[in-house]
């Protein structure tokens, strides 16, 4: 369109240069700080150009926060979720658009009710869950007045505790279902007409034409994963073994509370850890992250 | 909506169904249903089944002074950082929109924040924000003791809505981004065509076409204020000082694994869970307006 | 002088030239129809005098002044879209009045005369209505009512009427027509459909590719296409083209097959010897013995009349024949082509080839070309 506004133009740009700076400003003050020694660190104002000490601080850091083991759990929670999701989302997707049976209506609505509340209001009943993932069939079992006595089946301190709870949601289902739906009634037909039964079409047409929505899916659901905080400091009690990396945040955290001195240099190079994952996902990934976005939720 | 073209063996959509509503019975379902009767129940002192209290439990919690201060807190938390953050976000989108040079790089940018961890965030901001080292402790040089959010509840809770806006103007700006492109560029050019400069469209015709995102993101930075906040929280304030930033996901947290009580817990457990089902119920009328419009 | 005047007008998009240099003069108050298949640029070249897009080389006048870098709004342009671009959250009497709300009419003006266009649209009943509680018609009318309000200079349609079905879409073609005859504005309609451009336009601008391929009125277009291009183009079906070679001492076009076919030797006194295309109408083709043989391939029924196709000299050809025909795949048939009827093109450029004399009168046309043969 032909407009001439030179003014409004400008202040546009300055606008959003300004905003650009305003929001990457604390990710390059975290990356700033982690390049510094102690002493520099803790200037009045602090330097706003890198140093020299990035690899020692990050040494340090991944020393502190144990970092060879947790990014190992950490990576293997958020593929496992990732994965999980993927899958059983995928699966139930299927049965609910392609099948058509009495209880599909009540399924669609139980999973529906999943997507209001978070992991996070219900902590506390899940934590038990956790405890003992039989405990509901046992709960079921003695409310019906079965006297059976299920093994107690503990998922603290697991990767299971720390993936399964995690997948049991509905995001995915909702995008694969959002997405089965516009798929054209005449391609199953086609399908039928050429023999192919519920797998064949599932796997052999379905799945290969979702690969753009699970890519999407797989890139939320990895930052997702990557960043939970809440369960896994719940779930996890033995740090040595099965801590994940956002939770050596806490433990990094340079606290007036013991006395010493904060370490803000080691602290920043524990955070540029943390965050590098998910932000270099997002960064690679950023069609498929923000069509991720945009398609779970809506 | 429904499929024209359907399978018809029932035994295997029950058993690709299965996985699903197992998991979402095992870690859904039974512990929802499980706060609720913790939330009615009191676990006596000396072992033994729970017993039933009825509405005592929530009795307590209604008459803790401590939690009306978090629930406040909570809905100051979610006004302000709501507000903030999807303001900025809309009047970013707007202009992005309007696509001048350079607005790709924006478009990749902006919703970097989102992609961090809330604790990564909190660390950030905590080290940004401290009032001894960092970037903004300057100010402190230059007037002494106006900034600590270590010790002033003020401060703490503007440096915690700061963090969760900050986190959240990315994910608000996409939405935004998406609704804004996806009007028709005729009708922009329609109201041009009809002598509406620049923003006089955005105040006439882009803001009006937007609000159904707009309420549906009222409801989701509501929500994620209540909740993804406490990785903020926890390392930014750790609710303090005084209770200043005492949010309600906290205090559950705080009663329920540090206080040991269950009860109590699983009763707050309800409450925000009522309280979010409402507003998504609120959210669902207005999915409704949305599809009005088209 | 011309109301609208395009000189020379080109539009890239990065490197890809989609407009090669339009050359128009619009008469005030004309109707001139844009015409073209989709992606031939005609939308663009409406949307630059729109000022929706911009100009990459060339110049565009309206009322004398170039507007080249002038705004939408600046240049008295009014536009009705394709999808309509109603605004969805205003009700009907907000979306034909924005134009007097952003001028600052005041709001009792701002009813009155959004009450007499509604009325003169018929679509007082609707004004307190949102665009989504309209049918596709109406969405139409008031999109026009949103151009008529502001009394443009210049009307500008992109293809209006090609989201309505076949009866709507003629009745809005009439309305057109009417409102250009009551209001005398310079109008600029663009549209693929060339019925609905025979129909309206008092000029035709036939484009192909980014370039205009023939002015000219609806009989000029249909009866004298400038190249082969529009001969195919115009009319249904369009001209029948044979490849053939020319002798102009004799008259006759030699087809592939070796048959002649004879052409009025008198009008086109350049043609030479030599490889031309030889066109004519399927409306003027007899179906009778002794003309150019070919074999009938199919009939495409039309109910009161019939489109025989038929192999001729390993070309297709179309005749225009009323009543039935009883014929078999196969068959042997006769086309009977009057010489006088029959136009030249180029063979490598595609015109009409050039330095033909004024065409004869209608009433003496065949008798001319029978005496030449």
């Amino acid at each position: 369109m032909i407009e001439r506004t030179p003014i409004l133009d400008f202040l546009t740009h300055a606008l959003l240069v300004l905003s650009f700076v305003a929001l990457l400003m604390p990710m390059w003050i975290v990356f700033v700080a982690a390049t510094h020694d102690f002493h520099t660190v803790n200037q009045v104002p602090m330097p706003l150009l890198p140093g020299s000490h990035l690899l020692e601080n990050l040494a340090a850091a991944w020393e502190r926060g144990n970092f060879d083991r947790v990014i190992v759990n950490s990576l293997i929670v958020a593929l496992g979720v990732t994965g999980g999701k993927i899958v059983v989302a995928a699966l139930s997707a299927f049965s609910i658009v392609y099948f058509r049976y009495r209880l599909r209506m009540v399924m669609f609505w139980l999973i529906f009710i999943t997507l209001m509340l978070p992991l996070e209001v219900r902590i506390v009943p899940t934590y038990a869950v956790a405890a003992d993932a039989l405990r509901p069939f046992q709960g079921m079992l003695d409310f019906v007045g079965i006297s059976i006595d299920l093994p107690e089946w503990n998922l603290l301190n697991s990767y299971s505790g720390l993936i399964l709870p995690l997948v049991a949601t509905a995001t995915g289902t909702f995008l694969y279902r959002q997405f089965f739906l516009t798929v054209p009634d005449e391609l199953t037909e086609a399908a039928k007409m050429d023999g192919a039964g519920p797998i064949r079409f599932f796997l052999q047409v379905l799945m290969p034409l979702s690969k753009t929505n699970m890519a999407a899916l797989a890139t939320i659901m990895f930052v997702w994963s990557w960043n939970q905080y809440l369960w896994p400091l719940l779930v996890v009690t033995d740090h040595q073994n099965y801590a994940t990396a956002t939770m050596q945040l806490q433990k990094i955290v340079p606290g007036p509370l013991f006395g010493e001195p904060p370490v803000w240099n080691v602290a920043m190079a524990a955070n540029l850890i943390v965050m590098f994952p998910p932000v270099l996902v997002t960064i690679l990934l950023q069609r498929w992250f923000v069509r991720g976005l945009i398609q779970t939720d809506k | 909506m429904e499929k024209r073209a359907t399978f018809s063996n029932l035994w295997l959509a029950a058993a690709l169904i299965a996985p699903q509503m197992l998991l979402i019975f095992v870690f859904f379902y039974w512990p929802s249903g499980e706060a609720l009767y913790w939330a009615l129940t009191l676990e006596p002192p000396f072992g033994g089944d729970n017993e039933w209290v009825g509405m005592l439990n929530f009795q307590t919690v209604f008459e803790d002074p401590k939690y009306w201060n978090s629930v406040r807190i909570s809905i100051t938390f979610a006004l302000f950082a709501t507000s903030l953050s999807l303001g900025v976000a809309a009047i970013l989108a707007l202009f992005v929109d309007r696509r001048l040079l350079g607005h790709q790089v924006y478009k990749f940018t902006y919703f970097l924040p989102y992609a961090l961890a809330a604790p990564a965030v909190g660390l950030a901001f905590r080290f940004i924000f401290s009032p001894d080292a960092g970037f903004v402790s300057a100010i402190n040089r230059v007037y002494p003791d106006l900034w600590n959010p270590a010790l002033d509840g003020y401060d703490a809770f503007a440096l915690v809505v700061m963090a969760q806006a900050w986190t959240m103007v990315g994910y608000n700006f996409i939405f935004f981004l998406a609704a804004l492109q996806s009007i028709p560029r005729t009708v922009n050019e329609a109201s041009a065509m009809d002598g509406a400069g620049v923003l006089r469209r955005m105040w006439d015709i882009q803001l009006p076409l937007i609000a159904p995102t707009l309420f549906f993101l009222i409801v989701i930075n509501i929500t994620d204020s209540f909740v993804n906040s406490f990785g903020i929280i926890d390392i930014i304030s750790a609710g303090g000082p005084a209770r200043a930033t005492d949010l309600m996901v906290y205090k559950i947290y705080t009663d329920g694994f540090q206080g040991k009580d269950y009860s109590l817990a699983a009763a707050q457990s309800i409450v925000l869970m009522v309280l979010i089902v409402v507003l998504t119920f609120v959210q669902f009328r207005y999915v409704e307006r949305r599809v009005h419009y088209s | 002088m011309a109301e609208i005047a395009l000189r020379g007008v080109r539009k890239s998009y990065g490197k890809t030239e989609v407009v090669h240099g339009v050359d128009l003069d619009i008469a005030a108050g004309e109707l001139v129809v844009i015409l073209g298949p989709s992606g031939c640029g005609k939308s663009t070249l409406l949307r630059m005098v729109a000022g929706l897009e911009t100009i990459t080389a060339g110049d565009i006048s309206i009322g004398g002044a170039v507007v080249n870098r002038l705004e939408p709004r600046q240049r008295g342009c009014a536009m009705v879209f394709q999808n309509y671009a109603l605004y969805p959250h205003m009700t009907v009497a907000d979306n034909i009045g924005y134009a007097l709300k952003i001028a600052g009419v005041s709001r009792a003006d701002r009813r009155e005369r959004v009450g007499k266009v509604a009325g003169s649209l018929g679509l007082t009943e609707f004004l307190e209505r949102k665009p989504g509680q309209l049918s596709g018609g109406q969405r139409q009318r008031v999109a026009m009512g949103r151009a008529m309000i502001r009394e443009p200079r210049v009307f500008l349609y992109d293809e209006p009427l090609s989201n309505l079905d076949a009866r709507l879409r003629v009745a809005m073609r009439v309305e057109i027509r009417k409102l250009h005859q009551r209001l005398g504005t310079t109008t600029l309609f663009v549209t693929h459909d060339q019925v609905e451009a025979m129909t309206l336009a008092d000029r035709i601008v036939v484009m192909n590719k980014g370039v205009v391929e023939q002015v000219g009125t609806p009989q000029d277009v249909y009866n004298r296409p400038e190249s082969t291009y529009v001969a195919g183009f115009i009319g249904a079906p369009g001209l029948n083209l044979l490849n053939g070679v020319a002798d102009s001492d004799q008259g006759v076009v030699t087809l592939r097959d070796g048959q002649r076919l004879s052409y009025d030797r008198v009008r086109w006194p350049e043609v030479g010897h030599g490889p031309v295309i030889a066109g004519f109408r399927a409306e003027g083709v007899r179906l009778e013995p002794g003309g150019l043989s070919g074999r009938f391939d199919f009939a495409e029924e039309l109910g009161a009349a019939q489109l025989i196709h038929a192999t001729i000299g390993g070309e297709t050809a179309i005749a225009h024949v009323a009543g039935a025909t009883r014929l078999a795949a196969g068959d042997p048939i006769s086309f009977i082509v009057d010489p006088a009827q029959v136009q030249l093109f180029d063979v490598s450029t595609g015109r009409r080839i050039s330095g033909e004399n004024e065409s004869v009168p209608a009433d003496r046309k065949g008798v001319h070309g029978l005496v030449l043969v």
